[in-house]
C-alpha cells in the first residue's frame, strides 16, 4: 500500500535533552497507525515534528514521495496534515465557528453568514452539541475536545493527528470518534492514533509504532502483536511484578480505627452530600467513570474546592476542615489529579518542590535551612529512586513519572496519617507506575490510610481493599472482599446497586 | 561548577554591563574611581552612583517581589511615594519643634500611609483579580492630586537641621545619608527574607496559584503582603527622595521612576511575568540604570538626549537577553565555525550512518 | 427551525460585549448627569461634538493601544511617539520648504518606523513588550527633545488655514443666551476619529487579521496550533499602533497648530485608562474597538463635568482614578459572577 508519510532518521534534541534520536515511522493511505511509548518516549515530539511546531535536528519528512519541511502548524495544515492534540488547543475567548474555522483558508475577509451555516451543518452532521455561536469557553471540556477533532476532520487532510484525544471523552463519545476514524479510514486518510488506553489501540488500529526513551523500537501489525508483549517493547522489561503485589496486598486488608469519617459532605464542585469512613492503614478507593465525582469526593475531603455542607471527624474528633491547610494540620495529604495545573511548581527546583508542604506545616517565619532541606531531598530522591541531575534540577525539566514521584515525596515527608491519591499513575510509564503500587501498599501496612483513585479497574482492583462506586456525583455502591471484581463495579455503575 | 554557572547566568549580564559602562568611564578618564573627601565626608562617582540610586534601589527591591507573586508590575510606586513623603512633610511641618522623634514619627506615619497604598493596590490585585498594572494605574492616575491635596500648597518647603542631614551628611559620618539608609534597608531586608519563607511563598504564588493553594499557601495574603510590603518600599524611597531634595514637588518628585524600577526587575534577568526571582539582580540593575545615565552625562551627552541613548541601550540589552535572538547567534556562529573549518562534512556521514543501523533495528524486531 | 430561534434567543453575551455594554451604560448615566446638573452647556450638540474636536487624538491612540491590548500586548509609547511627530511636524512645516502632504507622509513614517521596530522586538524576538515600548517610549521623548526644545508656533499659511477649517453643520446648531442661531462647528479631526473608528472597526469584525488578533489574544498557543502565524499578526497589531500614533500625532498638530515638548505626554496611561473602561482586558483576546472611544469619552466627559462644577482641577484626576476604580471592580465582579455562575474556563 502506498505510504502517504514517511520519516527516516528524525532527531530532535532540547537543551540537556535528546527527545528523539533516528526515529523512522511510516504511515500508509486508509489506516489508523498507534504510536505508542510509555510517557517520555518522545511521542508528543515526535507529532509535533510531524505539525511543524518543533523543528527537526536533522532527518527526512516524506509526504506522498516528496521531501517537504514544515516550518509552521500553518505550513502543515495547508499540506493536509491535521492535529488534535491532549490539551485542547482553542482559543476560549472565540465562538465555536470562528474555532472551526479560524487559521484556514486565505480569505482576507471573514464571511459570517457561511460561516455559521457551514459551521452548523458539520456540528450536526457529527452529532456535536453546541452551538456555532457559542463562546468556546462555555462549552463542556468534552464538546471542546469534539470541536477540536471536528475541526481536523473538516479539513479534508490526508494525515489526522489524534494525540491522546479519548482523555476527556466518555465510552458513547469514544465510540462515536472510532466511527468516525473507520470512515475516514474507508476515504483514504491515514491516521496516527496515540493514547494510554490499550483497549482502544487494538480496537481501532492496523499497525502499531513502539518508541521508548526517544528511540525507535519496532514496527508491528497490530493483529500479531500481542497486548502482553506491546507492554513489554514499551517498557524495556518483563511485567514480573505485578503477581507480587497481588501477594502483599492480601496481608493489608484489616481493619484499624477509623481514622477519616465525614457525614453529609459536599462542595461547590457539584458533588452530593455523601458519607465516609476510613480506617488506619486501611487502602480504598473512588471508582467510577470520568465525571463521576469521584475526583470532586477526594478534593472535598481535601478541601480543595470550597466545602459547603457535612460534619467531620478526624481520629475522633470534631474538626473543621475550610481550607487545604487545615486538612494538612491534621494529617492528610492530596495528590492531585491534574499534576501540571495542581502538583508541581514547575520552575523551582526538585527540593523546594519536595520540602514545600513540610515548610507550609512548619510555618511562614520558620524557614528550614539549606542543609536541611538539602538532606530532605536527598532521603526521598534515593528512597523513591527520583531521577533527577540534583536537587537544584527544576522539577519541570524531569519526565513525568519522577515529578509525580517527586509530588509524591513531598507529602511523605510531611508523614501524613491519610493520605489522598488521585490518578498517581495517570500519564506515567508502566514501570513507575508498578512502583507506585507497591509504594501504596508498604505505606498502608506501615499504618497510613490511603485513598487511591484511578480510571484503571485493575489497577484499583489490585491496590484497594474497598471500592467506593461513583455515579452521577454521588456513592452508588461499595463493594470489598469477594464482591470486588470488575464485573460487580460495572453491575453498579451501570444502576444495579450493590449486592452487599 | 556546571550548576553554578547556570545559577549564576541571571547575574552575569547585568554585572557585564555594569562593567563595561565602568570600562567606557575609565576611557574618558582615569580618575573615575577617584574619592574626594569636602566636609568630612566622602565624594566622587562611586558616591554619588551609590547616593543617586537610593530610591530606586529599593523600590526595585519591593518591584521585584510584587512581579514574582502577582507576575505584573505596580507602575503607581512613584506616585506611591509622593503621597507618603507628603504626609511626612505634612507630620513634620505641623510639629512645633523638629525634633528627631518628631521625623522619626512623621516617617512611621509615612509607612503606615505606604502600607495603607499597598494593602489597596494589593486587595484589588489578590482579592479581585485586578491585572496589576491595571489596579495600580488608578492611583497612577489620581496620585499626584492627592499629594497636592495633602500638601495644600505648592512645594512645601522642609527647613531644618535634621531632615537636610538625613538627606545629605550627618557631621562625623563619612558617608551621605542615603546610602547608609539604603544599605541598613537591603540588610533588613534580606534578614527578612532569611528568617522568613517569603522567597518560597512569593515564587509558589507566581508560578502555579493552584498547586500552591493545595500545599497549604493562601495566594490572597501572599499577593497581599508583597504589595504592602512594595507600599513600605515606597513610603522609605519617599522619605530618602524628600529629604534629599529639602522640599515637596508633589508633581515632579520621583517622576517616571516606576519605569526605572520595572527595568531594574527586568534587568536583573527577572522574568516580568513572575516566578522566580533574584533581588541581587534587581539590586544590580538599578545602579547599573543610575551608573548608565551618569555616564551618559559624563560623556557630554545632552540632557535632552539621554533618554534616547537609554533608549538605544535598554533595547540592545534586551536584544542580547533574548533567548531567541540567543539561539540565532548560536546557530550562526555554528554554521560560521562550519563553514571555515569544513566540520560540515561530519553530520551527514554520521546521520547516514546512524539511519542504517536504524532500519536494521527494523528488520531484527520484525524477524521476532 | 422553531427551536432554532428560541436557542439564539438564549444564546449568552460575550464578555467582550457585556463590557461594551456596561461601559456605553454608564457613559450614558455620566452624560445625563451632566446634563442634568449643567443643562446649559451640556443640553448643547457643540459640547458633545467638541468632545471628539479637541481629543481626536487621544481617541485615535485609545484605539491603536486597543488593537495592541486585544493582542494580548501593551504599549506605553504612543504618547511619546505622538508628541515626537507634533514636533517633526512642526520643524518640517516651518523649515520654509514643508508642504501639507509631506508632513502628513512624515508622520505616518515615524509612526510606522517606531511601529515597525517595536513590533519586531517583541513579536519576532520575543521581548517583553512593556520594556520594548518604554525604551519606544524613553527614545521618542529624547528624540523630542533633542529636535526642538521650546514651543513651536507652525505659522506656515496653507497649514493656518487647514488648522482653521471648522466644518459647519447647520442643522445641528443651538441657540446662545441671546437667541441667536449658531450652527455646529466640527474640526476636521473629529471626521477623522470617526472615520477610522468606523474604518477599523469593520477591519477587526470582518478581516482574517481581525480575527486572528482576537485568537492571539485569547491564547496565543492554540492560536499557533491553529495554523495562525502568531508572530505576523503580534508584529502588524503593532505596527498598526504605531500608525495611529502617526494620524494621531498630525491630528494633534492640526488642532493645536504648536508642537511643543508636553505634547500629548502622559497620553498612553490615558488611553490605556479609556480602553479599560471600554471592556479592553490587558490579558489580551477581550476588547472592542467601540468600547474603547466611548471609554475613553467616559473620561472627557467627567473632567469637563469637573471644569463646569469650577473645582480644583487636581479633582480632574482624582475624579478619574475614582472612576477607573469604580469600572475596574466592576468589570471583574461581572466576570466573578459569570464565572461562578455559568461556566468554568479551564486553567486561566
Amino acid at each position: 500500500m502506498q505510504n502517504v508519510l514517511e520519516m527516516s532518521g528524525i532527531c530532535k534534541s532540547f537543551p540537556g535533552v535528546r527527545a528523539l534520536h533516528n526515529v523512522s515511522f511510516s504511515l500508509r493511505k486508509g489506516e489508523v497507525h498507534a504510536l505508542m511509548g510509555e510517557n517520555g518516549a518522545g511521542k508528543s515530539t515526535l507529532i509535533k515534528v510531524i505539525t511543524g511546531v518543533y523543528e527537526k535536528d536533522a532527518g527526512q519528512i516524506l509526504v506522498d514521495g516528496k521531501a517537504i519541511h514544515f516550518r509552521s502548524p500553518q505550513d502543515a495544515q495547508n499540506f493536509g496534515v491535521g492535529a488534535v492534540y491532549q490539551e485542547i488547543m482553542l482559543c476560549p475567548n472565540l465562538t465555536v465557528a470562528e474555532n472551526l474555522f479560524i487559521g484556514r483558508g486565505q480569505h482576507a475577509l471573514v464571511n459570517w453568514k457561511q460561516m455559521k451555516e457551514k459551521a452548523a451543518q458539520l456540528l450536526r452532521s457529527l452529532d456535536i452539541p453546541a452551538r456555532p455561536t457559542q463562546q468556546l469557553s462555555s462549552c463542556s471540556l468534552a464538546v471542546q475536545q469534539m470541536i477540536a477533532i471536528a475541526r481536523a476532520i473538516d479539513m479534508n487532510c490526508r494525515i489526522l493527528i489524534l494525540d491522546e484525544p479519548t482523555s476527556s471523552l466518555d465510552e458513547e463519545e469514544v465510540q462515536k470518534l472510532f466511527r468516525l476514524m473507520r470512515e475516514l479510514k474507508a476515504r483514504g486518510v491515514g491516521i496516527i492514533f496515540v493514547t494510554h488506553f490499550l483497549d482502544q489501540v487494538y480496537e481501532i488500529s492496523d499497525r502499531i509504532t513502539v518508541l521508548r526513551n526517544g528511540e525507535f523500537i519496532g514496527e508491528y501489525e497490530a493483529a500479531s502483536l500481542p497486548q502482553f508483549e506491546l507492554v513489554s517493547k514499551m517498557m524495556g522489561k518483563a511485567l514480573d511484578d505485578v503477581s507480587q503485589i497481588k501477594k502483599e496486598k492480601s496481608a493489608s486488608i484489616q481493619r484499624g480505627v477509623p481514622v477519616y469519617e465525614a457525614v453529609g459532605l459536599s462542595s461547590t464542585a457539584g458533588i452530593k452530600p455523601f458519607d465516609f469512613t476510613i480506617h488506619k492503614g486501611e487502602v480504598n478507593g473512588f471508582i467510577g467513570l470520568l465525571g463521576s465525582g469521584r475526583s470532586e469526593a477526594a478534593r472535598a475531603i481535601y478541601a480543595a474546592d470550597k466545602v459547603i455542607g457535612g460534619e467531620v471527624k478526624v481520629n475522633g474528633k470534631k474538626v473543621k476542615i475550610r481550607e487545604p491547610m487545615h486538612a494538612m494540620k491534621l494529617g492528610i495529604g492530596y495528590l492531585p489529579e491534574d499534576r501540571k495545573s495542581d502538583g508541581i511548581i514547575a520552575d523551582l527546583s526538585v527540593r523546594e518542590n519536595i520540602i514545600l508542604a513540610l515548610q507550609v506545616l512548619k510555618g511562614f517565619f520558620k524557614p528550614f535551612s539549606r542543609k536541611q532541606a538539602e538532606v530532605f531531598a536527598e532521603e526521598y530522591i534515593k528512597s523513591l529512586s527520583i531521577k533527577t541531575a540534583s536537587t537544584s534540577t527544576p522539577v519541570k525539566s524531569l519526565s513525568g513519572g519522577n515529578q509525580q514521584k517527586v509530588i509524591i515525596a513531598r507529602w511523605l515527608l510531611t508523614h501524613p496519617e491519610y493520605l489522598i491519591l488521585d490518578e498517581p499513575t495517570r500519564g506515567i510509564d508502566v514501570g513507575t507506575k508498578v512502583e507506585i503500587q507497591k509504594l501504596v501498599l508498604k505505606l498502608a501496612r506501615e499504618g497510613v490510610s490511603i485513598t487511591f483513585i484511578s480510571s484503571e479497574i485493575e489497577e484499583m482492583l489490585r491496590t484497594c481493599s474497598r471500592l467506593i462506586v461513583m455515579k452521577d456525583r454521588e456513592i452508588a455502591g461499595e463493594l470489598s472482599g469477594e464482591n470486588m471484581t470488575e464485573r460487580d463495579i460495572m453491575h453498579v455503575i451501570a444502576g444495579g446497586g450493590t449486592k452487599s | 561548577m556546571n550548576k553554578m554557572k547556570i545559577r549564576n547566568y541571571q547575574a552575569f549580564l547585568p554585572l557585564l554591563v555594569l562593567a563595561i559602562l565602568i570600562l567606557i568611564n575609565l576611557l574618558k578618564g582615569a580618575d573615575y574611581f577617584s574619592i574626594s573627601i569636602i566636609n568630612g565626608a566622602l565624594y566622587g562617582n562611586i558616591p554619588n552612583i551609590l547616593f543617586g540610586a537610593s530610591e530606586l534601589v529599593i523600590l526595585a527591591i519591593g518591584m521585584t517581589l510584587v512581579t514574582s507573586s502577582s507576575g505584573g508590575q505596580d507602575i503607581s510606586v512613584g506616585v506611591a511615594a509622593t503621597i507618603t513623603s507628603s504626609v511626612f512633610v505634612r507630620v513634620v511641618l505641623n510639629a512645633h519643634e523638629v525634633t528627631l522623634m518628631t521625623v522619626l514619627g512623621a516617617f512611621l506615619v509615612s509607612c503606615l500611609v505606604g502600607i495603607a497604598i499597598g494593602a489597596f493596590n494589593g486587595t484589588l490585585v489578590a482579592i479581585f483579580n485586578v491585572q496589576p498594572m491595571v489596579a495600580t494605574l488608578i492611583l497612577f492616575t489620581a496620585g499626584r492630586s492627592i499629594a497636592f491635596l495633602i500638601d495644600g500648597r505648592l512645594s512645601p518647603i522642609l527647613a531644618n537641621r535634621i531632615t537636610n542631614q538625613i538627606g545629605s551628611v550627618i557631621p562625623g559620618v563619612p558617608v551621605q545619608t542615603p546610602i547608609l539608609l539604603t544599605v541598613v534597608f537591603i540588610l533588613l531586608f534580606s534578614i527578612l527574607l532569611k528568617i522568613t519563607n517569603l522567597k518560597l511563598y512569593a515564587q509558589c504564588v507566581g508560578i502555579n496559584q493552584k498547586a500552591a493553594r493545595l500545599n497549604g499557601i493562601n495566594p490572597v495574603s501572599v499577593k497581599l503582603l508583597t504589595y504592602i510590603i512594595l507600599g513600605v518600599c515606597s513610603a522609605v524611597a519617599g522619605f530618602i527622595a524628600v529629604t534629599k531634595a529639602g522640599r515637596h514637588d508633589s508633581v515632579n518628585l520621583l517622576r517616571f521612576i516606576e519605569m526605572d524600577a520595572i527595568l531594574a526587575v527586568a534587568i536583573g534577568g527577572n522574568a516580568l511575568s513572575g516566578g522566580k526571582f533574584s533581588i541581587t539582580g534587581s539590586v544590580i540593575g538599578a545602579y547599573t540604570i543610575e551608573v548608565l545615565n551618569r555616564t551618559l552625562l559624563r560623556l557630554e551627552v545632552g540632557t535632552e538626549t539621554i533618554k534616547a541613548f537609554k533608549a538605544v541601550f535598554i533595547i540592545i540589552l534586551m536584544i542580547f537577553a533574548s533567548p531567541v535572538a540567543r539561539g540565532t547567534a548560536a546557530k550562526a556562529a555554528q554554521w560560521i565555525r562550519a563553514r571555515f573549518t569544513g566540520i560540515v562534512r561530519l553530520p551527514a556521514s554520521k546521520k547516514a550512518e546512524a539511519s542504517e543501523g536504524s532500519k536494521a533495528d527494523v528488520s531484527v524486531e520484525k524477524e521476532v | 427551525m422553531e427551536p432554532m430561534k428560541t436557542m439564539k434567543r438564549r444564546e449568552a453575551i460575550s464578555n467582550s460585549n457585556l463590557l461594551l455594554l456596561i461601559a456605553a451604560v454608564i457613559f450614558v448615566l455620566m452624560y445625563g448627569i451632566a446634563i442634568l446638573c449643567y443643562p446649559r452647556s451640556f443640553f448643547q450638540y457643540q459640547t458633545f461634538f467638541d468632545l471628539f474636536s479637541l481629543n481626536a487624538a487621544l481617541i485615535i491612540i485609545t484605539l491603536g493601544e486597543t488593537i495592541v491590548m486585544i493582542g494580548g500586548g501593551i504599549d506605553i509609547s504612543i504618547g511619546a511617539v505622538t508628541g515626537l511627530v507634533t514636533m517633526c511636524c512642526a520643524v518640517y512645516l516651518e523649515s520654509g520648504n514643508g508642504s501639507i502632504e509631506g508632513s502628513i507622509l512624515l508622520a505616518l513614517g515615524i509612526g510606522i518606523a517606531f511601529g515597525l521596530m517595536q513590533g519586531f522586538l517583541i513579536a519576532y524576538l520575543e521581548i517583553q513588550p512593556f520594556i520594548i515600548t518604554l525604551a519606544g517610549m524613553f527614545l521618542a521623548n529624547g528624540l523630542l527633545t533633542t529636535i526642538h526644545k521650546d514651543p513651536l508656533n507652525v505659522t506656515m499659511p496653507h497649514f493656518v488655514r487647514l488648522r482653521d477649517t471648522v466644518i459647519v453643520i447647520p442643522w445641528l446648531g443651538t441657540m446662545n443666551r441671546l437667541g441667536n442661531f449658531i450652527p455646529l462647528e466640527v474640526k476636521p479631526g473629529a471626521i477623522v476619529v470617526v472615520v477610522l473608528i468606523i474604518v477599523l472597526s469593520v477591519f477587526l469584525h470582518w478581516s482574517r487579521f481581525g480575527r486572528n488578533l482576537y485568537a492571539v489574544g485569547g491564547n496565543s498557543q492554540s492560536a499557533l496550533m491553529l495554523g495562525i502565524n502568531v508572530k505576523r499578526t503580534k508584529f502588524i497589531s503593532f505596527v498598526l499602533c504605531g500608525l495611529l500614533s502617526g494620524i494621531a500625532g498630525f491630528v494633534f498638530i492640526m488642532t493645536t497648530g504648536a508642537g511643543n515638548v508636553g505634547n500629548a505626554s502622559g497620553f498612553e496611561m490615558k488611553a490605556i485608562a479609556g480602553s479599560i473602561i471600554g471592556g479592553t482586558m490587558l490579558t489580551g483576546g477581550v476588547g472592542n474597538l467601540i468600547g474603547s472611544p466611548i471609554g475613553a469619552l467616559t473620561l472627557l466627559t467627567i473632567n469637563e463635568l469637573i471644569r463646569a462644577a469650577g473645582i480644583n482641577s487636581n479633582f480632574q484626576a482624582i475624579a478619574s482614578g475614582l472612576l477607573l476604580c469604580l469600572f475596574i471592580v466592576l468589570q471583574s465582579s461581572v466576570l466573578w459572577l459569570r464565572r461562578t455562575g455559568g461556566f468554568k474556563l479551564k486553567g486561566t
